[in-house]
């Protein structure tokens, strides 16, 4: 067994007084070997971004040290002073951010930024820094490295960017890379291959990794050991396969098991005919004005798309950032307004509706959104919130706040919710509350997009049980739109997959995850981290 | 280069605003335009008001007597002005370097000295050191600029008698070369610190403030993570991204960098065109007042295009977003 | 609310100005009425320095009239223009810019350039001309300043609802069924109340400024004392009689600087997230 290169010995770092708990991170202990990747799991606030920033020496002023030690090149990091710590990091201990479009300056060029590296620690010549920063860029896979280093940030993609801020992480040969979310804000296609290059590159130059995430497919995809943190403890760790095909702790257990799996539950197929919603020959285009002399940019949005909900139907619309779905669910709702297409909801088109009738005729489909901070007016109670709607449609004030308290013990929160702000409430419940919104005009379909994309992995869990148990108990259809193919497979009776405004594939969920067709939807499939090794 | 044809074209069209807007704002000053200007003239005999109406179009249809003015101002005639028995145009012209002198060296301090104090004050936020510049900014974003004029003159020239307290230039010194050059930057001193202690303490606040937006975005938590130099990071990453807003505010500022020069000059007798303002103002010579405005509207939309072309050169994300 | 307060006093700066801005308001109010005489009267001889005769304790102008009326009579004007203008500023700025941020497109386009023209013409130089051919009165004061003060607001509104617009609480209320007037006026613009507030009691300072330079260059209204018009007054007689001109100019400071002090002790109280971290 090789030796460690770092050594965590029972880290203990303190909040600020009048958070939520005393310690951030709470006596962990653990070791980075070379040429392993160590993944650092946990959920939002569990302290897992604290270790990492430690290790760097990064922590907010805010964040006090009370205890432990971290050994590397046989001294302890918590006891050097700055200078000390900004000779290692770069060179020994180098690190990449969650988002690759504010970690770098946007003023810089891509090339002196990666150059910079050595000029922080006084390597080489500057043309000799450029020549490396080509090289380096060329090793991280980015295309023609040329033209690529003399770019700005905003001109590259985001896969692009997180790919520049490896080739600047490894360009001192560091012993050690801290890799904090560096995928979570990225489409799993990317995803995937930016996951493989950090694996590549950390064989290829023997480095410890310390990765941290709160994604279980990601975890089984590169880990070689995996340790569990919850509210700033280790509650579980070992090697990766140990970890996660036989967790002992009982949080482990539950995190694992509220990952969706990828297999479809079997469903009972619904009659095709006459569907609760019917869009045909859809499209969108935006169209950006550059100034008066240049050209206009165009994107479309949606391209003559056609497709039917069944009643009782979840359908699902799949896709990456960019595809399209999200302007299908705002179509749908009349957000924005299609250039062309019907959208025919019992017996009317609803996509033809002006003026008042579009008020009255909105009553019948309704949304829940993505954000559960940003859907719920900060200003106005919880009860309010619910009854705004009814009340806009005609229904006695008393009345819709009444059936407001109803509708909260409907989606499992306490009635007494109607005199309290959305900001007493976590993510999980305001999300709740969104749904009650939602459902208090009795719609006939639901749109819900990326309903739980902003959720913890276990609340995700439980918003989605309640989402399909009452579109059973209600009768209603619904859209879902999400970038998760395993929520989809878990919700959906069909999945439509998009790309670049258009639907490749549609099908049901069994069929799809059997046999997809397109070769994006494989693309796709292939891309999903594996999950709980199975 | 389209972008400066673009924004060339967008100047010329609120000029044009600017120059109708100020056609109406004759036509509502007080009684009969021509009766006004004979009056000014010192003769109110029936047959010169009518010379006049006829001179200025003023028999004519509104929609004549504007397409009049507006292409008098095409032409750079900007009217007549009977109180000082000079063309508007020869007035403001003459007196035009000594306000360009006085507003860009003011310009040229408080943007030198309001980044270097709000710079400093943000690197040692917290320390008596931020406490003192962030007051001294305070006090002088809230003191008005005509007092701090005159107190300057009370302490500076009256009491301790070490620079001149009014005027471009001693008079009937007869000074030449390098020694008349000396003389005017001593006339100008006193006058050009009070003009840029204002802009100083918003350029100081702006600068301060945005500096410390800045270091809690992720870029320079990469750059500490890189082993970079904390000079290095508070200059390269910080200072260059925190100086845009800073630009734009200075575009902003333009126009009460014009306005202060009135106010400035009427305080230090500078003969500038601020100074002029405030003669047609005292002497209601309402035609001379407008052909000022004209001018000094002017120059603030050729500085705001300057400050524009510079932030462009600065931030090559503005491409895209254009 | 209890919070909010608790907050902004625990701002140093904050707490200073809003006590020294309630004895101006004092002044203002009750001043008057220990003073009942015109501060225009001629009560004493000329020039005389401050505390040398009881009862005037600034001395006078050179014209005899008390400095100490003067400035008591100042503070109703100054505060009742700073506040005056800035509500008509408001009554301009909101309406414009919740229009164009919440309509977009061609109104947002069209109310935009009618911004940004008014914001490109020197604003105090407009200010003078406007009240130069309207005739100086406090009403023609109060409204040139308003109409060269209005542009920031507007400009900050649009940004807030732009943004506000965007939110999905705002899409919710549209897909529920609600008119845009009700969106507008209850989801949008109570969450827009922060930061105009805030950059109203800077308003209400800059107004002052402007008014007291209005005054100083001869503009002011010609039947009400003001500080302005006492600093433009004294400033020939300077080297004689420094005290004509330094009270009412401190005076002034001191209003404007208590103002700001509000103003950043409100922004930090109702925006607390950015306040706490330095």
């Amino acid at each position: 067994m090789a030796e460690p290169v770092v050594s965590i010995r029972d880290l203990t770092l303190d909040l600020p007084l009048g958070g939520d708990r005393v310690h951030a991170v709470d006596g962990v202990s653990f070791d980075l070997m070379p040429g392993r990747i160590l993944c650092v799991v946990g959920e939002s606030g569990s302290g897992k971004s604290m270790c990492a920033h430690a290790l760097m020496g990064l922590l907010p002023s805010a964040i006090k040290v009370m205890g432990g030690e971290i050994r590397f090149d046989g001294r302890d990091l918590l006891k050097q002073d700055a200078a000390a710590w900004a000779d290692l990091r770069g060179r020994r201990i180098a690190m990449i951010f969650q988002e690759p479009m504010t970690a770098l300056n946007p003023l810089m060029r891509i090339g002196d930024q990666i150059a910079e590296m050595f000029e922080a620690h006084g390597l080489l010549t500057p043309a000799e820094r450029r020549a490396r920063a080509l090289a380096l860029a060329a090793e991280v896979g980015l295309p023609d490295p040329e033209r690529i280093i003399r770019a700005y940030p905003h001109q590259l993609s985001g896969g692009q960017r997180q790919r520049a801020m490896i080739a600047m992480a490894l360009a001192l040969e560091p012993a050690v890379l801290v890799a904090d979310e560096p995928t979570t804000a990225l489409d799993v296609t990317t995803q995937a291959q930016i996951l493989r290059l950090i694996a590549e590159l950390q064989v290829r130059r023997n480095m410890a990794v310390m990765f941290i995430t709160h994604d279980f497919g990601v975890v089984s995809r590169i880990a070689d050991e995996v340790v569990v943190l919850q509210h700033g403890r280790v509650v579980e760790q070992g090697a990766a396969d140990a970890v996660l095909t036989r967790p002992t702790h009982p949080y482990t257990q539950a995190l694992l098991a509220a990952v969706p799996s990828l297999e479809p539950p079997p469903r009972m197929p619904l009659p095709a005919e006459n569907p609760a919603v019917e869009v045909t020959g859809l499209s969108k285009t935006y169209v950006s004005s550059a100034g008066w002399f240049r050209p206009k940019r165009r994107v479309a949005a949606a391209r003559d798309v056609a497709f039917a909900i069944r009643r009782g139907e979840t359908l699902g619309l799949v896709g990456e950032s960019g595809s399209g779905k999200s302007s299908i669910a705002r179509l749908l709702v009349r957000l924005i307004e299609p250039d062309a297409g019907a959208i025919r909801v019992g017996g009317s088109d609803f996509a033809a509706c002006t003026g008042p009738a579009l008020r009255m005729a909105r009553q019948r489909i309704q949304m829940v959104f993505q954000d559960p901070f940003a859907s719920l007016n900060p200003r106005r109670k919880v009860g309010r919130i619910i009854a705004d709607g009814p009340v806009a449609h005609g229904v006695a004030p008393d009345a819709a706040l009444a059936r407001a308290r109803d509708l909260l013990q409907l989606v499992g929160l306490d009635a007494g919710a109607i005199d309290r702000f959305p900001h007493e409430f976590s993510g999980g419940q305001r999300q709740r509350i969104g749904i009650a919104r939602a459902l208090a005009l009795e719609p006939e379909v639901l749109v819900a997009d990326e309903p739980v994309s902003a959720l913890d992995v276990s609340v995700q869990a439980q918003v989605l049980r309640l989402l399909e148990d009452l579109k059973a108990r209600l009768g209603l259809s619904m859209l879902f739109i999400t970038h998760d193919l395993r929520v989809a497979a878990q919700i959906c009776d069909r999945i439509a997959v998009m790309r670049k405004g258009e639907i490749v594939e549609l099908k049901t969920a069994a069929e799809l995850f059997a046999r997809p067709e397109h070769p994006y939807t494989r693309e796709l499939l292939a891309a999903v981290p594996s999950g709980e090794a199975a | 280069m389209s972008f400066i044809v673009q924004r060339l074209v967008k100047m010329v069209v609120v000029l044009l605003a600017i120059v109708v807007l100020n056609f109406f704002l004759i036509r509502a000053a007080p009684g009969d335009p021509a009766l006004v200007m004979a009056g000014e003239a010192g003769a109110s005999d029936e047959i010169f008001v009518a010379q006049l109406r006829e001179r200025f179009g003023l028999d004519q249809p509104l929609p004549v007597q504007l397409a009049l003015y507006v292409k008098g101002i095409a032409t750079l005639d900007l009217g007549f002005s009977f109180r000082q028995q000079m063309p508007v145009a020869d007035l403001i012209f003459s007196r035009l370097p000594a306000t360009l002198l006085l507003t860009l060296s003011a310009f040229a301090i408080s943007l030198a000295l309001g980044v270097l104090f709000g710079s400093l004050a943000a690197r040692r936020a917290g320390s008596w050191s931020d406490t003192l510049i962030t007051v001294v900014a305070l006090v002088f974003y809230a003191t008005p600029l005509f007092w701090v004029a005159l107190m300057a003159v009370l302490v500076f020239s009256v009491t301790m008698g070490w620079l001149p307290a009014f005027g471009y230039e001693t008079v009937g010194a007869g000074l030449t070369g390098v020694a008349r050059l000396s003389d005017i930057a001593q006339h100008l001193v006193l006058p050009a610190t009070t003009l840029g202690l204002f802009f100083m303490a918003t350029y100081a606040r702006m600068t301060r403030a945005s500096m410390l937006q800045v270091s809690r975005l992720d870029f320079v938590k990469t750059a500490r993570a890189k082993g970079l130099g904390e000079g290095v990071i508070q200059r390269r990453h910080v200072l260059r991204n925190a100086l845009l807003p800073v630009v734009t505010l200075a575009g902003l500022q333009a126009g009460t960098l014009v306005g202060g020069a009135v106010l400035t000059e009427t305080v230090f007798a500078w003969p500038g065109i601020g100074r002029l303002m405030y003669e047609a103002l005292l002497q209601r010579d309402y035609n001379l007042l407008l052909g000022i405005f004209v001018v000094s509207s002017a120059m603030v939309l050729i500085f705001n295009l300057v400050t524009d072309l510079i932030y462009r050169l600065v931030d090559p994300r503005i491409e895209i977003k254009a | 609310m209890k919070t909010f307060w608790r907050n902004l006093l625990r701002n140093r700066g904050a707490a200073l100005g809003l006590v020294v801005l309630a004895v101006v308001l004092v002044v203002a109010i009750a001043g008057p009425m220990l003073f009942p005489n015109s501060p225009w009267r001629m009560v004493q001889r000329p020039f005389l320095p401050p505390m040398t005769v009881p009862g005037f304790l600034l001395g006078t102008d050179a014209l005899g009239r008390d400095v100490t009326a003067g400035l008591i009579h100042g503070a109703r004007v100054s505060l009742i223009v700073g506040l005056v203008s800035t509500l008509a500023a408001l009554a301009i700025g909101v309406p414009i810019g919740a229009m164009a941020g919440y309509f977009g497109g061609r109104a947002d386009d069209a109310l935009m350039r009618f911004t940004e023209f008014f914001q490109t013409i020197p604003s105090f130089a407009l200010a003078i001309v406007l009240v130069a051919i309207l005739q100086p009165s406090i009403y023609s004061i109060v409204g040139a300043i308003a109409i060269v003060s209005w542009p920031p607001v507007a400009r900050l509104v649009r940004g807030e609802v732009l943004s506000l617009r965007a939110q999905e609480y705002v899409q919710a209320a549209i897909v529920t069924g609600h008119g845009h007037g009700w969106i507008i006026w209850r989801e949008i613009l109570p969450n827009t109340l922060s930061p105009v507030i805030v950059l109203a009691s800077l308003m209400v300072a800059t107004a002052i400024l402007l008014e007291s330079s209005l005054s100083f260059l001869g503009l002011g209204d010609p039947n009400l004392m003001s500080w302005g018009y006492m600093v433009g007054a004294g400033r020939t007689v300077m080297r004689q009689a420094w005290w004509i001109t330094v009270f009412p100019g401190f005076a002034i400071l001191l209003t404007v600087l208590a103002l700001n002090l509000i103003g950043e002790g409100l922004n930090d109280a109702l925006n607390p997230r950015l306040a706490r971290e330095r």
